[in-house]
């Protein structure tokens, strides 16, 4: 099935939920990363213009140091993330989505040498679009993977409303799509809530907004209102 | 329980966890520790019940905010700690010769390919050696010609200043460092791309080496690369056992799946990778402060030379001997 989720059992056994960062995301914030990194690049090599010799020797170990370890001590340092990983988002784990060390850093950022093989990184688009973990090669041979961290969001608001049970018993799949439906009614258009709540007609005998306004109450009922 | 009544009852503990995280991942720790007693409790309460609103069917955004705390719990609680400046010490006094002497079927292989090409061109091309031509332009020979010559090695010697000294340490870390990493990650192609390196960087140096013994060059020549040859080229062969080690990994699995074997490869070859790091750091700051100091006699250079050379062979034969009894 085509999913970007996996579950992870933890030692205190239960599991979790990750969600794959896929090839886009990662090209996005690769591209950021890039620009800072040129940036920084420029940048001294105006800075540094101004101390003659030893300022080009600054230049070249700064630059070696940009060129082979930005990631490394951004992915080390800062919880996974480099500036581009984190505007997107995203963070780099371990397989078992523990955070990443030096070594495994290290190996998934050297080998990206092999990934840019031939140009511009095709082994590694084509090795992500093999791996069902869009894993490249560098994330291969290091055991790591990138996944997005989602920031918490903000509870849904609950709307204020009477509660009624359902017409009928509910098994727990059912339930919990009341309940979705709820959680999601603000990132919908009316017509869509209505759309999709017309398709319980049989079961409840409403249409249209009364319609909506029936699961409303349903679904205040099965969490637990009065 | 509905889950009204569920999040009414748990909502503190959540608050508490969460705001344990936040401190605990935030990255300006500024010198006083997290507060961090109860931590394990906590996880374990908030793994308990996940799984129980997963069991219940709660609504997602309740089941995702404990996913959401179990995870961040999950990666603050298996991180690993690390004194980083005791494991440089240990590293360096224990790890990386033991590391060696665990690689040497490797790192045997590697210093055949690179030693072995580097006196063979050596010897070919002082016999032959206008052989020199087929493997460098017609400039660069030149260049090292005029660089190694001793008349005008003296008059260069005299404009070269400290500063000089300081841009080419900068120049040998970049490049050097540089070639070392990629003959490690290039190994992943089974290999090829660390013996590719190998061998045309032991090609690249046995061929200045054979044609400058035979112009005669050899007070200039050898007294300047045998101080920081002892790490240099050691460095580089290193450099190419645990490329080699990462390509047999991918080659050869054994009884492990080949993902699995690739995983190893890389983390037992990286302790080599670190080795490398260290050792061409020392080579490059030889190389620009020490080799081409016009200061010091040809005498002086030999000495150093020499026992550089038996410092490095016997901190890998002899190096931590003890500790891994």
């Amino acid at each position: 099935m085509l999913d970007t989720y996996r579950k992870l059992e933890t030692p205190e056994n239960i599991d979790l939920d990750i969600h794959i960062a896929g090839p886009l995301v990662r090209i996005l914030a690769f591209t950021i990363d890039s620009l800072i990194r040129m940036g920084v690049q420029i940048g001294l090599l105006i800075a540094l213009a101004f101390l003659g010799k030893v300022g080009m020797a600054l230049w070249l170990i700064l630059t070696f140091v940009l060129e082979w370890f930005y990631p490394v001590l951004f992915e080390v340092l800062n919880q996974g993330q480099t500036p581009g990983k984190k505007a997107m988002d995203i963070a780099v784990v371990n397989d078992d989505s523990t955070p990443i060390g030096w070594s495994a850093s290290i190996v998934r950022n050297f080998l990206r040498i092999v990934d840019f093989l031939p140009m511009g990184y095709v082994t590694g688009l084509v090795s992500m679009i093999l791996n069902k973990d869009f894993k490249r090669v560098g994330d291969l041979a290091a055991g790591t993977v990138v996944i997005y961290r989602e920031k918490s969001k903000a509870a849904p608001k609950w709307p204020a409303s009477t509660s009624s049970p359902p017409p009928i018993a509910l098994n727990l799949k059912q339930q919990r799509a009341m309940l979705s439906f709820v959680e999601r009614q603000n990132s919908l258009t009316k017509e869509r809530q209505q759309e999709l709540a017309n398709h319980l007609q049989p079961v409840f005998q409403q249409q249209n907004q009364e319609a909506v306004n029936h699961i409303v109450r349903v679904a205040t009922w099965l969490r637990g209102g009065q | 329980m509905k889950q009204e009544l569920f999040e009414q009852n748990n909502r503190g503990p959540w608050q508490q966890f969460e705001s344990k995280l936040d401190s605990l991942e935030s990255r300006k720790r500024s010198g006083k520790a997290p507060q961090v007693s109860g931590f394990a409790e906590q996880y374990r309460q908030v793994c308990h019940h996940l799984a129980l609103a997963q069991e219940r069917q709660y609504s997602p955004h309740l089941i995702d905010r404990l996913n959401q705390l179990a995870l961040r719990g999950h990666q603050q609680l298996y991180k690993s700690h690390t004194n980083i400046l005791y494991n440089m010490v240990y590293f360096i006094l224990v790890g990386f010769p033991a590391a060696v002497r665990r690689e040497i079927a490797f790192v045997g292989i590697a210093s055949t390919l690179f030693f072995g090409s580097l006196l063979l061109t050596a010897v070919l091309t002082y016999y032959n050696p206008s052989l020199v031509y087929s493997i460098y332009p017609e400039e660069s020979v030149m260049d090292f010609t005029e660089m190694y010559n001793p008349a005008s090695k003296a008059r260069m010697e005299e404009t070269r200043t400290a500063a000089d000294d300081f841009t080419m340490f900068g120049f040998y870390i970049k490049n050097n460092i540089g070639i070392g990493f990629q003959t490690f990650a290039s190994g992943f192609l089974l290999g090829a791309g660390a013996i590719f390196n190998l061998l045309f960087n032991g090609i690249a140096i046995g061929a200045v080496t054979g044609y400058l013994t035979e112009l005669g060059y050899t007070e200039t020549f050898f007294s300047f690369v045998v101080g920081h040859g002892a790490f240099e080229l050691t460095g580089i062969a290193i450099a190419g056992a645990a490329g080699l080690k990462l390509g047999y990994g991918l080659l050869c699995p054994g009884r492990l799946s080949r993902k699995q074997s690739l995983i190893r490869s890389a983390r037992e070859a990286m302790p080599l990778v670190y080795g490398v790091f260290f050792m061409l750091l020392i080579a490059a700051f030889v190389e620009a402060f020490w080799s081409s100091s016009s200061y010091l006699s040809i005498t002086a250079k030999y000495t150093a030379g020499a026992s550089f050379w038996l410092l490095v062979l016997s901190y890998f034969a002899l190096g931590a001997r003890r500790g891994s009894e």
